[in-house]
């Protein structure tokens, strides 16, 4: 395969090439990410999950553009990412929506900050919260919605700007078990549906698994890459949602592994 | 799942007033006489006050010569509207206090914000100032009535006061406010590639609002406090000279109807922020 090393920067959205991120503080500094490489291929639905506080976020901080690796680099369509760029969309953990703008204002915060022509994101907007059953809100503010609907105003608020590549940064583990079932089986479908690349990062192995199509796991800090597990559940003939994956015979086997490989010890 | 949120939503926003209940117009019922009842206890604490005002030096329990009588006020006011110590009409002297507030408070909010944008742009300079600003705040500003008045002269040392009561504490207040938007809220602008600039306006500043009404509430008092202090060293004119000449001659019908009118100010700035703040908040 001569043209691979080409044809692979070119086929990839997303690459990570020996990243290392270390925080300095006064009292010594902090290996957050050490020697992380990962390729995300474009329309890839990728996981992440790890230990808390094993730079999972922090790896899509770094993505995003808002910090700069202190070693090794971040590509983005071939090209090395300095600073936020209009490809990527990020969700954030809470939908952080402004509670001084109505949810129109705030799905169009994005595109307003990026000097799109605003009309058609207005359109664009209100096509998109439509669809996501807030046509009757648009007006609204956000205290007056509840959490599974700001959060779906968040997604259209990131995919207003119409990214390529969705970071997503446990967008649903602020909202209640019921809501958060039903809202990532929601959100998944969409991003599917779009054909965007996605990049999921969430402490839910359950999750991750009826989610993505590939789970990489991250070790405890210097989070490094662990492993990668492709997930394929048996579809039958029916595509599978988040939901009803869950339900797969290969989901409890893939749960156990990926458990294993955690390794998690509850420390009293 | 959707079709839930909506009903809950559609719920809460049309209100549970739709089917009334024996029990809720019960509630209703309640509710409007304990409120009632407290606004009836306010005007009592009022008519107590007065009344005791008044007969306490009528009995000459206490000394009349000390404290006026409140019957006393409304006619010294129509004789202060013709003329005052000074010439002037007690309106004069009046409207005089009341620019020099406004005047002391407006540059407050508006040097005050500046100075916190200023402060939040350039950390560095913040961690500079810090000790300063929290000593100049500390410091008891009337202490300065002598020398803004022989820098500034008669007029601007009260606009001086005025401004120097209220500056320091505002520009702590909305440096905290500025301070306490939520990180994520910035983090999110900046995902979107926001300058520092466009976080400013569109992240800090109205994530604030609740601080500058704060603020402003806390100035509307403080900036009269320096005006009237300011007025006590330097003025001819104005209700701080009034009380200070009142005081000094011991005619109590002029201090107690400056301070009533003062009173009367303070009252009415206190309802004008309160709707600006009810306006401002019915989007929140």
């Amino acid at each position: 395969m001569p043209a691979s090393a080409a044809e692979a920067a070119r086929s990839s959205a997303v690459e990570l090439r020996d990243v290392g991120l270390r925080y300095f503080g006064r009292d010594g500094e902090t290996e957050a990410l050490k020697n992380v490489s990962l390729t995300f291929a474009p329309g890839e639905f990728a996981a992440i999950i790890g230990p808390s506080g094993c730079g999972k976020s922090t790896l899509l901080s770094l993505i995003s553009g808002v910090i700069a690796p202190t070693e090794g680099s971040v590509l983005i369509d071939g090209r090395p990412v300095q600073g936020p760029s209009r490809k990527v969309g990020y969700m954030l953990q809470q939908d952080y929506l402004f509670e001084w703008r109505t949810i129109l204002e705030n799905a169009v915060l994005g595109a307003e900050i990026q000097g799109l022509p605003m009309a058609q994101a207005r359109e664009r907007a209100i096509q998109l919260l439509t669809r996501y059953g807030l046509g009757q809100f648009l007006h609204h503010l956000p205290r007056q919605l509840s959490g599974g609907m700001r959060q779906r105003a968040a997604l259209a608020r990131t995919l207003c700007t119409e990214p390529d590549i969705v970071l997503l940064d446990e967008p649903f583990s602020a909202l209640d078990s019921q809501t958060r079932l039903a809202l990532a089986d929601e959100i998944g479908e969409i991003l599917k549906r779009a054909a965007k690349t996605v990049i999921l990062v969430t402490h839910d192995i359950g999750e991750a698994i009826s989610m993505a199509e590939r789970v990489i796991v991250m070790s405890r800090r210097p989070g490094q890459v662990k492993s990668n597990h492709p997930i394929r559940l048996a579809a039958g003939n029916e595509r599978l949602t988040p939901l009803t994956a869950r339900n797969a015979p290969e989901f409890n086997d893939y749960f156990r592994t990926l458990w294993q490989e955690l390794d998690i010890n509850v420390q009293g | 799942m959707s079709k839930v949120d909506v009903a809950i939503a559609a719920d809460a926003a049309s209100g549970v007033r739709r089917g009334v209940s024996p029990q809720y117009r019960d509630w209703l019922r309640r509710e409007r006489r304990s409120r009632l009842a407290v606004r009836a206890v306010q005007l009592a604490i009022l008519a107590v006050c007065l009344v005791l005002w008044e007969v306490l030096p009528r009995e000459q329990i206490v000394n009349p010569l000390f404290t006026s009588y409140p019957s006393a006020i409304w006619p010294t006011f129509l004789q202060m509207l013709k003329s005052t110590p000074q010439q002037a009409s007690i309106l004069t002297h009046a409207a005089s206090t009341i620019l020099a507030t406004v005047i002391g408070f407006t540059a407050a909010m508006v040097i005050g914000t500046a100075i916190a944008a200023a402060l939040w742009w350039w950390n560095g300079l913040y961690r500079v100032l810090d000790p300063y600003l929290v000593v100049a705040n500390a410091m008891p500003k009337t202490a300065f009535v002598p020398i803004f008045y022989i820098w500034l002269g008669a007029t601007l040392s009260i606009y001086g006061m005025s401004l120097a009561i209220s500056l320091f504490v505002t520009v702590l207040m909305i440096y905290g406010g500025f301070q306490g938007i939520d990180p994520n809220k910035i983090k999110l602008a900046q995902t979107f590639g926001a300058s520092k600039a466009q976080i400013l306006v569109k992240v800090v500043l109205p994530g604030s609002v609740p601080t500058l009404i704060a603020a402003l509430k806390v100035n509307a008092g403080l900036s009269l406090v320096g005006v009237i202090v300011g007025e006590f060293q330097s003025a001819n004119l104005g209700l701080g000279y009034l009380i200070q000449y009142g005081g000094q001659v011991f005619k109590m019908n002029i201090v107690m109807t400056s301070v009533t009118i003062l009173a009367i100010v303070s009252s009415l700035m206190y309802l004008g922020i309160s709707w600006l703040e009810a306006a401002v908040m019915r989007r929140r």
